[in-house]
């Protein structure tokens, strides 16, 4: 892949170590907060502007799901994101710079052009890129969770999926062999009550995904998907069940697609009163209320955080901007491993 | 040491098992069954639950569990219990698994096994010869063995690759088929097709099953006087377009064999190319035999009727010869 050019990576402020919880909200924030922004200006300014190549997937007033979750992995856990999931990826290291090179087509781009937008991933990482096919990623994440039981290790998988995936036989047949084989998987459901323009009543006639977990024999939970802290909990009771070796462990994440499906769909199928009823529950909206309320930050502090954020962001799109597109040399390369 | 086919593949898969503690086997009823050819007899008791994996009967989980723990660095043979389920995995082999290195620089080493072929009146979900549909997805390589020699060397190097390998075994071989192979450890590239007999007058380029009508047909052409060549393509893809070619250069007549359907078959392409970079050297049309463009049928007339054999071939390497 790319070697991207060392540069200071946007990170939230080291542990004060006086209070752990405000320590936690402050880094909820900085992930919320960046991948709003990072999706912001991909979706509202450089689609727009025609920058961006292909489709847009964003995965707004749905951030606290990936941050919540992502911040308790570990290291050497293996993460399966779906392509409202971006904070994964800057939790993980990676750079926005590489992003929006990404969804630029640039050879800066994590794929170096070879696919575009949330079709992103990198080993090393531990971050395994989706497919379109939604829900294929089930059964592979279960791989991945044998390959870390065959080896012995502590470490775990998380997989990511949408309400729409659950309809698939993948997600059927990902959970049950995992289910069966007491695999190390957490599986994060991120509900947002749409796939496309098709509503829930139309995807499944029970009223909760994390119903279908005894059927599988797994424990589920559901939990509101716009409180980073509630999913962060969750995903620590889950995480601890599957690292302890009792198998996989579902979270169904109760949120809202504060969007069309892509830019390009006004998601005028949707009824307004939900955006507006939906819009009051914004995770970065509550988080910063918390923060204010349990006077962990004032407003000075939370805009300078926005602010700096909001500069690399800059720096970022410029860097994106001046990568190369691929050259058409590299069309052939690397169908197979170079000989 | 005269094996069998089947136990060709077993001893591959076998000693592969020993040689490298990451490679493991998982499937439906490979386990305690042993597989339903008896494949991995003994393997269970051997490696152990932990190597030799029962799934549930769910061949995209059997697919997606491979390429996770193939991602992770593992080396999973994967057994589709036979080739004409693998249409339930289908998107996992050829979304997931093929384009991985492409889109993001992740290797797959995996293998996925798939019993294939007909003959043995087993009807139109257990007999099919579906190669090309993996033949035209760029990021899979695609082998087929004919002999009990290039079973085991091409399993061996399937294992050993690091890109994803679908490994088509011809279930009619299975038993049928005896041949010396060296004792201990010895692979067949992914990728060289063989000459498999030295022939003058016509060249047949085939695999599979059908190298072994190819030979029945060379006998009998033998006996009147006329040579023929047979090159056992092996590796379907990539195809090894340079010997087939010189085949071809060498004795001016084609004749392509398949048990497959013809439309749209791996023959199209063999002739395709032929017609582009060796029309020069051709005295006659390049031939076709393979089965109809139809499902796989089950009473034995209907399948015999179906299946390419050497009466069938020899008609068509007759007239030919006399173009």
């Amino acid at each position: 892949m790319a070697a991207v050019k060392t540069a200071p990576l946007p990170a939230p402020p080291e542990t004060t170590g006086t209070d752990p919880e405000a320590d936690l909200a402050w880094r909820f924030l900085h992930y919320m907060f960046l991948m709003r922004e990072v999706e912001d200006r991909i979706e509202r300014k450089l689609y727009r502007q025609g920058k961006i190549v292909g489709g847009v997937y964003s995965g707004r007033g749905q951030e606290a799901i990936p941050v919540g979750v992502g911040l308790t992995a570990e290291p050497e856990d293996v993460l399966f994101p779906s392509h409202r999931d971006l904070a994964l990826y800057f939790i993980r290291g990676v750079h926005p710079r590489e992003v929006f090179a990404q969804y630029m087509g640039r050879v800066g781009g994590l794929t170096r052009g070879k696919d575009g937008n949330m079709h992103m991933g990198d080993m090393k990482r531990r971050l395994v890129a989706i497919i379109s096919s939604i829900g294929a990623s089930l059964p592979v994440a279960a791989g991945a969770a044998l390959a870390l039981k065959y080896r012995g290790s502590r470490n775990i998988a998380y997989v990511f999926f949408g309400d729409g995936a659950t309809s698939r036989g993948d997600f059927h047949e990902g959970i049950n062999f995992a289910a069966v084989q007491k695999l190390p998987l957490v599986l994060v459901c991120n509900n947002n009550q749409y796939a496309y323009s098709t509503p829930l009543e139309l995807q499944m006639a029970c009223a909760n995904v994390a119903d279908r977990g005894p059927g599988y024999g797994i424990p589920a939970e559901i939990v509101d998907g716009n409180d980073a802290f509630a999913v962060y909990h969750a995903a620590r009771r889950a995480a601890e069940h599957a690292r302890r070796g009792l198998g996989p462990y579902l979270i169904e994440c109760k949120t809202f697609r504060m969007s069309g499906h892509s830019a390009h769909d006004a998601a005028e199928y949707v009824p307004k009163h939900l955006f507006e009823e939906w819009a009051a529950k914004d995770p970065i909206l509550r988080m910063e209320s918390l923060m204010l309320e349990r006077g962990w930050a004032d407003r000075r502090d939370l805009d300078a955080l926005y602010a700096s954020l909001r500069q690399q962001i800059d720096e970022a799109i410029e860097w994106a901007e001046n990568s190369p597109y691929p050259d058409p040399s590299e069309l052939t390369a690397n169908v197979y491993e170079a000989s | 040491m005269l094996v069998t086919y089947l136990e060709a593949i077993r001893q591959g898969i076998w000693e592969e098992m020993e040689r490298d503690p990451d490679v493991f086997l998982l499937g439906e009823d490979v386990g305690v069954y042993g597989g339903p050819f008896k494949i991995s007899k003994g393997m269970l008791e051997h490696f152990g639950a932990r190597r030799v994996i029962d799934t549930p009967l769910a061949e995209a989980a059997i697919a997606g569990a491979a390429i996770g723990a193939a991602l992770m660095g593992l080396r999973p043979i994967a057994e589709i219990q036979y080739a004409d389920f693998l249409s339930c995995a289908f998107d996992q082999i050829v979304n997931f698994a093929a384009k991985c290195r492409y889109r993001w620089g992740a290797a797959v080493p995996m293998v996925v096994r798939a019993p294939c072929g007909g003959g043995v009146h087993a009807g139109p979900f257990h007999s099919q010869c579906n190669e090309a549909w993996f033949v035209h997805t760029p990021g899979l390589k695609v082998v087929m063995p004919a002999t009990p020699h290039d079973a085991k060397g091409l399993i061996k190097a399937s294992i050993r690759d690091n890109d994803p390998v679908i490994y088509f075994e011809h279930k009619a071989l299975y038993r049928r088929i005896k041949q010396e192979i060296p004792e201990g450890d010895y692979t067949v590239p992914i990728g060289p097709a063989a000459v498999v007999r030295e022939g003058r007058d016509l060249s047949i380029i085939t695999y599979g099953a059908m190298v072994w009508v190819a030979q029945e047909v060379a006998d009998t052409l033998d006996q009147e006087g006329v040579s023929v060549e047979i090159v056992d393509v092996r590796t379907l893809l990539p195809l090894d377009e340079a010997t087939i070619l010189a085949s071809v250069r060498k004795t001016s007549r084609v004749l392509v064999l398949h048990e497959a359907t013809l439309t749209g078959g791996v023959g199209g392409e063999i002739a395709a190319r032929i017609a582009e970079k060796a029309f020069d050297c051709l005295d006659a049309p390049v031939v076709r035999v393979a089965a109809p463009d139809t499902p796989v049928p089950f009473s034995p007339p209907l399948e015999e009727a179906f299946l390419p054999n050497a009466a069938k071939v020899l008609e068509k390497a007759r007239w030919l010869l006399a173009y």
